[in-house]
């Protein structure tokens, strides 16, 4: 009886973790600059590391800047990555996380780069 | 150093320049190449030199900053955001009239950067002086510290940002000399504007390359720089004044 207790229990979290769970479309390209649990882990080391390369000393390579992520990841629909399932703004909202970036930077993908 | 040495030496440097020069390719265009790997060189200082006697009664440059820049106003002249301005002289007794355009003056020693608090407002390796958003608290004392008025505050909430300037309220912002566009290897977007539809008062370039046209109007022509009394050494110069 506890068993089946414990298993009903066990679906309904997982349904509802489901339900919560944030979602998010990933739009474009087929792979990341890194792996997939990397970026997870580490998008904020890297976003970290090349703000200041880029604006102390001017290496403005394009693999960790925060205009290539917004021009692959940012809405067909909406042409951001903020909004209820917007790319960033999901699982922010999700971990509760606050997300500073685009009190400054556009949260917009360039026009030009809408393919 | 000896007369005969010094002809020596001027011989070898003018050997070096012409083995480094292919056919058809100048300096500047060496110069304003830089790839995106490549941090911003030490060697190079950035600079204006901007010729009253041809500045136009036109606002070209600003208008073409606060587009590139995305720097839009409220209609609220006194918190407006402003990074450059036309200025207008007028002599008091002749009533001899001039303009100018007036931004941040990237000064070698600039005090800005002195007062900053947070380590915010800095220098970069190439003359350009900006501002560190990411750590600028908005006190404000660089904008007490420019003796050229040359940086706002941003009061008032900030949208619709250009992918190449972020900017953001309770920050201090100035001119960058276009920094975005410099290391692509363009000029700023007002000496752009200015040759194209102003005065043709303003040229850009590094103001430590022998071969640069800046570096030669410089040499053999009478400039100034606005305060020169303070002795910082200012990356914008001025002729005419």
């Amino acid at each position: 009886m506890t068993r089946i207790a414990a298993g009903i229990l066990a679906a309904v979290l997982a349904l509802a973790a489901y339900a919560q769970a944030p979602k998010f479309k990933i739009e474009r390209g087929e792979a990341c600059v890194a792996p997939t649990g990397e970026m997870r882990r580490d998008h904020m080391e890297f976003l970290l590391h090349q703000r200041d390369r880029t604006l102390r000393e001017g290496v403005r390579t394009t693999r960790f800047s925060l205009k290539s992520c917004v021009d692959c990841h940012a809405s067909r629909e909406t042409g951001s990555v903020l909004g209820k399932e917007g790319f960033c703004s999901s699982c922010h909202a999700y971990a509760a996380v606050k997300l500073d970036c685009f009190e400054c930077h556009t949260p917009m993908r360039q026009a030009k780069a809408t393919p | 150093m000896n007369p005969e040495r010094r002809q020596l030496l001027g011989w070898g440097a003018a050997a070096a320049a012409g083995v480094a020069l292919a056919p058809g390719l100048r300096l500047v265009e060496l110069a304003l190449a830089r790839s995106p790997e490549e941090a911003a060189s030490a060697l190079k200082r950035w600079g204006l030199l901007i010729d009253i006697a041809k500045c136009a009664d036109c606002d070209a440059c600003v208008t073409a900053c606060h587009d590139e820049n995305g720097v839009t106003a409220h209609g609220r002249p006194a918190t407006d955001p402003q990074w450059i301005r036309k200025v207008s002289l007028r002599d008091r007794h002749t009533g001899f009239a001039q303009t100018l355009p007036l931004m941040c003056q990237h000064c070698e020693h600039p005090p800005c950067v002195d007062v900053c608090p947070t380590g915010a407002s800095f220098k970069r390796a190439d003359g350009i002086v900006l501002v560190d958003k990411h750590t600028c608290i908005g006190c404000r004392y660089c904008v007490m510290a420019c003796p050229f008025g040359a940086r706002s505050f941003v009061h008032e909430p900030v949208s619709g940002q250009k992918p190449d300037v972020p900017r953001g309220k309770g920050t201090v912002e100035s001119c960058t000399l276009c920094v975005h566009r410099v290391d692509r290897g363009e000029t700023p977007a007002c000496v752009e504007a200015c040759n194209r539809d102003g005065g043709k008062a303003m040229s850009f370039g590094d103001l430590n390359d022998a071969a640069s046209e800046i570096h030669r109007r410089l040499k053999h022509e009478a400039s100034r720089e606005i305060r020169a009394d303070l002795a910082l050494n200012t990356g914008v110069r001025y002729q005419g004044l």
